[in-house]
């Protein structure tokens, strides 16, 4: 019986060898597909097992980690003011995942991020508790403070730049929600959750300043503007153009282009008057004039069109048609048809115009430091692109001066201040049927060499639709924005 | 005590020592390194040694010292390395299984390793009592149908009993008052004792009585009939009970019982192809058994709203513990939760030692088992070699259908690691398993005599 028995032994070695190599297979080849899986709480739990680090504002951090010991996660995520800096923050749900911040700077917050290795190794090493890293972002508390007050009780976005670094000052987006109380994995996070997203009318965890576009209307005329100076089509913004009282679209059949403020004063007005007033009839004559390829050669080189745009969080793309006719050239040169714009958009178009034409790349997060506050990277301002030349951008800052100081934007004047600004207010649904968006666009210079862009878009309010106007509505929140930085 | 006149040809060196003091020192180890785990797992979850760690140490070595003693006593040329093992794994397993009840996540989370160690304790009692009374191996052979029927029994039981929720689908537990048996443990060995003396006995029709067919040995059709019905038997099991792993266990035990007695490889091709057309024909039509096949191809799908099921919680943690794992008591394992201390603690060796800690475990259960043929080999008596193969060989198939089950490379069946994993009817179970394997070994490893208790047939 022993030659079987032998075999019976060999067998039974097989199946143990069988069983370290499937060991070997999942533990080894197959772990890091494991490990990596959704399913896997692991990823989470490990996440939350010690204290992320801090998303910080004005020197003090606008994030916290509340030690709660729960059954599967020992911290949770909080937020101070939540939903003033929920555009800016975002979430970090136990539940739900991340977005903005939470998300693209997930590496340094979590102490995860390749730089932060050596520290990690020597955590380990003396047996500290791993933490994760701190991001420092460019917002200044003051401005988003007065653009969250100012668009209290409407529906809308601000956004605010500082035109010579690009460094965004302020980001605000109402209505909003507050990110600590999805941040758990309870029945309470998972209702609030429910709620928030099932709010279609207001939308809460919309963030209208990067992810929405709205037709940015009058506001784009000083891209027209730009492009009508450049290309030569005028020379002399005080001189007369030659713009009939009705202006026909060209190649239609007699659709004119109308006024929104009236026909009074548009006829053969100079290029500041009618930025002054807004006419839609000289801009819209400008643009077919200019023509398509060159007005979207314009709008690009002040930002639209680009889609990868991020701050570091992505910013969904502006959008200039390309191949238009002259008709809808004319229609998009006065920011209607297809053009729509995000906030931060319109803001940079203010800031590029403030900064001699130099469109500095717009950025959020000025530095990362690792949990002991040593600097891991400090972002250094680069210019996105010549968006106009310094003569250009001169001409138009004296048109925008004259704005605030004579026309439509004088909701914005800031005594001692060097203010200039642009309305806008465009049309919403077919024929304007719903609420229009009032746009404000403005930068404002103080002596004392500070600089501030700003761009305010209110969606809708309770205000009657008559008065819905950039210049009642949005230009006072901007000024507000400009005066919170600059003081005065 | 010289070799010369014996007229036994055994494989065993005549007049070597009798190891009992090499066996002592192993279990020295095998006492202190479960000893030492439990103070890490101690350590990591509570930054202490544990309270109880005095208590445990103490009560483990008085087991082992108890079992050492017995052996000494009643089988003192016994295999000097099989004692060690069981004991190391037995306290291995009590660490993983008080680790697991210190997660608070586990729910329900019923304390599990002070009944285990009670149950230990009942184990290594019936190991000395089996030590003591059993004085010879071969007086089991008398009772080998009395084995087969109370095998047959005790297969059958749990079929009669209410189905319990809490079993999940496999119906293989007695549940008296607040305990639950699980009866086809114990089958485990009293099946080989009856196929050992069935067979002894019918070998030489079931080798010789066969015709020749295409160079294989055909067995005839009448002494078809045993294969048959153990066949039936484990469908039935498979069937009634919804017991896979049982099923495939004892078919197993079968199968290579028979191709040893008989030395017929026909017999294992033949039993190879019944068994897998009968598993096919019930895996069709039992929706559990296609559960089970469909969890195993697929562990990473999810249902709805929940995550992945137990198979990928499992491979998780194992995936986990990666090379050399996250350290005792630091791991996340309790994901796995129900039957996370039974039927999974493979899952929480994997993610806390890693794949060192599983293969270290995987070569203690090769070496006991080898140790167990090795005993086959040097027995004198053929009743004595069957049942060593038997015993091993179902040892070492439990450990492949559990430890395959867990690690997704098989379907998974509802069967506990041996020594290692909650449940006393498992642990009492093995304790008598290595306890018989030590008499044959004894007997195997006894230096020849000048008479031998009997003459024996030694092929």
């Amino acid at each position: 019986m022993n030659k079987p028995i032998r075999r019976v032994s060999v067998f039974c070695l097989l199946l143990v060898l069988a069983l370290m190599i499937r060991a070997n297979w999942v533990q080894g080849v197959d772990a890091s597909a494991l490990n990596a899986n959704a399913h896997n709480e692991r990823t989470l739990i490990e996440a939350y097992s010690y204290p992320r680090g801090d998303i910080i504002v004005g020197g003090k951090a606008v994030t916290k980690d509340l030690l709660v010991n729960g059954n599967l996660y020992k911290y949770r995520r909080a937020y101070v003011n939540g939903p003033m800096y929920a555009p800016i923050t975002g979430y970090s749900s136990q539940v739900f995942g991340s977005n903005l911040l939470e998300n693209v700077e997930d590496p340094i917050l979590s102490g995860n991020d390749p730089r932060l290795f050596f520290r990690n190794a020597l955590d380990t090493l003396t047996g500290k508790q791993k933490q994760g890293g701190d991001v420092v972002t460019t917002i200044d508390p003051k401005v988003q403070q007065a653009g969250w007050d100012g668009l209290q009780g409407k529906k809308g976005a601000a956004v605010a730049l500082d035109p010579s670094t690009g460094a965004i000052l302020g980001l605000v987006s109402f209505p909003s929600y507050d990110p600590s109380t999805i941040a758990g994995a309870n029945g309470d996070a998972n209702k609030a959750w429910n709620a928030l997203v099932g709010d279609k009318t207001n939308q809460p965890m919309l963030n209208r300043a990067l992810r929405q576009t709205y037709p940015p209307g009058s506001t784009f005329k000083l891209v027209t503007a730009a492009a009508a100076l450049e290309n030569g089509n005028i020379t002399d913004i005080n001189a007369p153009t030659d713009t009939p009282d009705v202006y026909i679209l060209p190649g239609t059949n007699n659709v004119p282009l109308p006024n929104e403020a009236g026909d009074t004063g548009c006829k053969n007005a100079s290029l500041n008057t009618a930025l002054a007033l807004s006419c839609n009839t000289v801009f819209g004559k400008l643009g077919a004039e200019i023509g398509g390829a060159r007005m979207l050669d314009e709008a690009q080189k002040f930002g639209f069109n680009n889609s990868s745009l991020t701050v570091p969080v992505g910013v969904t793309g502006s959008n200039f048609d390309k191949g238009m006719g002259q008709a809808q050239t004319a229609q998009s040169s006065i920011g209607q048809y297809d053009t729509r714009a995000t906030p931060l958009q319109m803001a940079m178009v203010a800031a590029a115009i403030a900064n001699n034409g130099s469109l500095m790349q717009p950025y959020l997060v000025s530095q990362e430091r690792s949990a002991n506050n040593s600097v891991i990277s400090q972002w250094s301002p680069k210019q996105l692109s010549q968006a106009t030349t310094p003569e250009v951008a001169a001409q138009i800052q004296t048109m925008m001066i004259n704005v605030v100081q004579n026309g439509t934007g004088i909701t914005a004047k800031i005594p001692g201040v060097t203010v200039g600004g642009k309305t806008g207010t465009a049309q919403n649904g077919v024929n304007n049927s719903n609420n229009p968006y009032a746009w404000f666009v403005s930068w404002a210079k103080a002596p004392n060499g500070k600089q501030i862009a700003v761009a305010v878009v209110v969606e809708d309010s309770d205000t009657a639709r008559g008065d819905i106007s950039g210049m009642h509505l949005a230009a006072p929140i901007a000024k507000a924005m400009m005066q919170a930085y600059i003081g005065g | 005590m010289t070799a010369t006149e014996s007229p036994v040809v055994t494989v065993v060196p005549q007049g070597a020592p009798n190891r009992r003091n090499t066996e002592l020192s192993l279990l020295v180890f095998a006492v202190l390194v479960p000893v030492l785990a439990y103070a890490e797992t101690g350590l990591a979850l509570d930054g202490r040694l544990p309270a109880g760690m005095l208590g445990y140490g103490v009560g483990l070595g008085a087991f082992a010292l108890l079992a050492h003693l017995a052996v000494r006593r009643f089988a003192p040329n016994a295999d000097p390395l099989m004692l060690p093992i069981a004991a190391l794994l037995n306290g291995l397993g009590l660490v993983f299984i008080w680790r697991l009840d210190k997660a608070r996540q586990l729910h329900p989370n019923y304390p599990a390793a002070e009944n285990q160690l009670l149950w230990s304790g009942l184990g290594i009692a019936l190991f000395v009592a089996v030590m003591a009374l059993l004085k010879d191996h071969r007086l089991l052979q008398r009772y080998t149908y009395l084995s087969g029927f109370a095998a047959l029994v005790l297969l059958a039981v749990p079929a009669f009993f209410p189905d319990r929720a809490s079993d999940f689908g496999a119906r293989i537990w007695i549940h008296l008052g607040g305990f639950s048996i699980q009866p086809g443990e114990f089958v485990k060995i009293l099946l080989p004792v009856f196929f050992s003396g069935f067979l002894m006995v019918k070998r030489d029709a079931l080798a010789l009585a066969s015709r020749r067919f295409l160079g294989l040995y055909l067995p005839r059709g009448r002494d078809l009939g045993p294969i048959l019905v153990v066949w039936a038997l484990s469908l039935l099991i498979l069937v009634f009970e919804t017991d896979l792993g049982t099923s495939v266990l004892f078919f197993g035990i079968f199968v290579v019982m028979l191709y040893v007695a008989t030395e017929r490889t026909s017999w294992v091709l033949f039993g190879v192809l019944m068994a897998g057309l009968g598993f096919w024909a019930v895996a069709r039509t039992e929706g559990h058994v296609r559960g089970r096949i469909h969890e195993w191809l697929h562990p990473l799908t999810t249902g709805a709203g929940t995550g992945v099921g137990q198979i990928g919680q499992a491979l998780f943690a194992l995936g986990a513990g990666g090379a050399l794992g996250t350290g005792l008591g630091q791991g996340h394992s309790w994901l796995i939760g129900f039957a996370a201390k039974s039927d999974f603690i493979l899952g929480t060796i994997g993610e806390e030692t890693g794949v060192a800690g599983v293969t270290a475990v995987l070569l203690l259960y090769g070496l006991l088992a080898e140790r167990g043929l090795r005993t086959a080999l040097a027995a004198r008596d053929p009743f004595g070699k069957l049942l060593a193969v038997g015993l091993s060989a179902a040892f070492a198939l439990q450990v492949f259908i559990v430890a395959g089950g867990v690690t997704g490379a098989i379907p998974l069946t509802g069967m506990t690691l041996p020594f290692i994993a909650q449940g006393g009817s498992s642990v009492i179970t093995n304790w008598a398993l290595v306890a018989v394997l030590l008499k044959i070994s004894d007997l195997a490893r006894r230096p020849a005599p000048g008479q031998l208790l009997q003459p024996e047939t030694v092929r």
